[in-house]
């Protein structure tokens, strides 16, 4: 745990409000080549993709209105209630009225799309670090009405860049002393900072112990088998196969740094053998899942690509909802297995159908929200009378 | 609202309101510009581009360098195509509080930006498209946003460009030798007709300058936008006291429009110029306090982070 990069001694100890630290999760799910569901990777820093589901749903919704008409399929727009009700929910004690907004990094970022997206959806602000200021552990927003106070984030940025006086200190993304704020119980940011730790593919290999362990349950979907290259033996016979194996860095995303060893030239494999031996805790070998395909146009003709599942889940602190859909990510170049959207891949609606002829209906636990009812009226005068009637007088 | 968002939304409306004004004056100087010979022709460009604010950048600058500067330079906020990009650019950062609908007619104008002909004849066509596309953004913003403070900061920095926008158009008055018949003016302003049917026939150039600048109902004059724009900043504020006005912007403007409306008329031609840079200095001047009352950038704190 503590030879993670992510692992930030700053939230050591740090007790979060509703005792939440993941207020939303994208665990990425493969089917291998027996059928066999898999826990690919954990994402519970800043899962995206979530857009994706919901754009694709309406386009899918306009222009197969058939499909729609012949199966119930479980409609996924209730999403960014769902979200709001659970930020508003782990709000810092006390606070009876919460203000949520959505931290992004600005226009430049590639997910900002879903970012403005998600905050039109919730109608909350999208803020960027500018436009926060911390004071007092409390967190406000410069308003054309003077300063806001801001009691949950829902943070779109990486921790690295979340607080100067914490984290990279060159960052003008962020705003100083978010950090304590939120350790003061001042403000809840979601996800909690430091979750990290738990994206770390070692610390991926240890879950299903955990899940053993602390829940005394056996895992429902098995995770990929992993080989820990601390280990010696794991070590050896990794640098023995490396040409069979896929080795990944323990921090990666978006499929950087991976190396899949049936498609690495041997300059690349033994590149990769001396970077694993300089450094085997940064590393993690899995064998080559052949991952499951579905069919897909590709040019003019329909051919199978290979697919991988993001559900996304939210927490609010007393339950966990998982959206009825989820973002099926292809690898649109055939033979591929690199689904990244960062990589050239693609994406899928993907439907989870009612079993029942009767909706499941779903009551989205609805909470007061003030609404702002009182408008300013300026009487508008018009005590002048203009020439034209003036003549005819 | 966040000050950020309403300076974006303040902005869109300047620079909507600019490009709609860029291409009605281009529109109808171009007109006269290609008839004059080619030495005036070089002159009277650059004190064209002198009143919208800009310099030339070389000494050679003629007619081709007059329409990239005044219609296609993408990266100048004088340009008609530098104020679309500015505008769609502020949207962009605003997006979660436009309408879909305003974004998106943004966006199609900003991309249909560099689809016409850069030459005389195209840049007509690009000016009634410009005239298109900003009506079309205005009646969307109108009709798509709520009438909120959002709305307000929009409608406000639209009345406060249009007031500019007018004054400049007056001013091209003087740079052509000859001078701009009053009838183009006029029609540079979309307001030839409005004019005919409050003046009927009866009319010398002195009734048209009034028009322009004093009318109450045609909402391209300097008074109208203005007093639209003080409606904006009560409404915003409407935070009345016994004596005065604490809201700078407020007592800008209203000091501006008043000094037009109760000035006597028959002076206003002689002392037109004076009194065009008079607006032209009021609308900068009120832009400034509402930055400062609004979107306090003065008191952005400047985080200098140790270099590593």
């Amino acid at each position: 745990m503590t030879t993670s990069a992510h692992f930030h001694r700053q939230v050591h100890g740090f007790e979060p409000a509703g005792g939440v630290r993941v207020h939303i999760s994208g665990i990425d799910v493969v089917r291998d080549a027996a059928g066999t569901f898999r826990v690919l990777e954990d994402n519970v820093r800043v899962p995206s993709g979530v857009s994706y589901v919901l754009e694709n749903r309406r386009a899918m919704a306009k222009g197969l209105p058939e499909a729609f008409g012949q199966q119930l399929i479980r409609p996924v727009e209730e999403y960014p209630r769902r979200l709001l009700s659970a930020l508003r929910k782990t709000a810092p004690a006390g606070v009876d009225d919460p203000t949520v907004v959505v931290l992004t990094p600005g226009v430049f970022n590639s997910a900002y799309f879903e970012h403005t997206l998600l905050a039109g959806l919730m109608g909350v602000e999208l803020v960027e670090g500018r436009d926060l200021i911390c004071r007092g552990n409390r967190v406000y927003m410069r308003t054309t009405a003077g300063e806001q106070r801001v009691d949950v984030i829902y943070k779109r940025i990486d921790d690295d860049f979340l607080d100067p006086l914490q984290f990279r200190s060159d960052s003008m993304l962020g705003c100083p002393g978010l950090v304590n704020a939120a350790r003061a119980g001042g403000v809840t940011i979601a996800n909690a900072v430091g979750n990290g730790v738990a994206d770390d593919k070692l610390v991926y290999s240890y879950v299903p112990d955990l899940i053993r362990y602390y829940l005394s349950e056996e895992p429902i979907i098995a995770n990929v088998d992993t080989f820990r290259l601390e280990e010696k033996e794991a070590r050896e016979y990794t640098l023995d196969n490396l040409a069979e194996l896929v080795v990944k860095p323990v921090d990666g995303s978006g499929g950087k740094g991976l190396v899949i060893g049936p498609d690495a030239s041997t300059d690349e494999l033994d590149a990769l053998r001396q970077r694993i031996i300089a450094d085997p805790r940064g590393w993690i070998a899995q064998p080559v899942l052949q991952l499951s395909t579905v069919p897909t146009l590709g040019g003019d003709k329909f051919g199978p690509r290979h697919v991988d599942l993001r559900p996304f889940a939210v927490n609010d602190g007393d339950d966990v909802w998982v959206l009825p859909g989820g973002l099926t990510r292809v690898a649109l170049k055939e033979g591929s297995l690199i689904v990244n959207s960062s990589q050239g891949g693609g994406s899928k609606d993907t439907w989870v159908l009612a079993d029942s002829p009767q909706m499941p209906v779903e009551t989205v636990p609805r909470q007061s929200v003030t609404v702002r009812e009182r408008v300013s009226v300026w009487p508008v005068e018009s005590n002048w009378r203009d020439r034209q009637s003036e003549q005819q007088q | 609202m966040l000050s950020r968002i309403a300076e974006s939304l303040f902005w869109i409306g300047r620079y909507v309101e600019r490009a709609d004004g860029t291409a009605r004056i281009l529109d109808v100087h171009l007109e006269r510009l290609n008839h004059l010979p080619m030495e005036e022709r070089k002159s009277v460009a650059q004190e064209l581009l002198a009143v919208m604010g800009a310099k030339p950048q070389s000494e050679d600058f003629g007619l081709p360098e007059l329409l990239h500067a005044l219609a296609y330079d993408k990266t100048s906020a004088t340009s008609i195509a530098g104020s679309l990009g500015a505008a769609r650019e502020n949207a962009r950062r605003a997006r979660e509080t436009v309408s879909s609908g305003l974004w998106e007619s943004l966006n199609t104008t900003y991309y249909g930006l560099s689809q016409h002909r850069k030459d005389v004849v195209g840049t007509y066509r690009f000016c009634n498209w410009t005239l298109e596309r900003t009506a079309m953004v205005s009646g969307l913003a109108d009709t798509t946003v709520s009438h909120d403070d959002s709305w307000l900061f929009l409608v406000l920095g639209r009345s406060l460009e249009r007031a500019d926008m007018t004054a400049r158009m007056l001013s091209t008055r003087d740079v052509l030798s000859a001078g701009m018949s009053w009838v183009n003016m006029l029609r540079c302003a979309g307001a030839y007709e409005s004019f005919l049917r409050t003046r009927r026939a009866a009319f010398g150039d002195q009734h048209a300058a009034e028009f322009l600048l004093l009318d109450r109902l045609f909402p391209r004059s300097i008074v109208y936008a203005l007093r639209d724009a003080d409606e904006c900043l009560a409404k915003l504020d409407p935070s009345a006291q016994r004596v005065g006005f604490i809201n700078d912007a407020r007592r800008i403007v209203g000091q501006a429009r008043t000094f037009l409306e109760f000035h006597r008329t028959d002076d206003l031609m002689s002392e037109l110029p004076e009194h065009m840079e008079r607006v032209q200095k009021a609308v900068s001047q009120a832009s400034d306090a509402i930055s400062r009352k609004y979107f306090n950038q003065a008191d952005e704190l400047a985080w200098v982070g140790e270099v590593s």
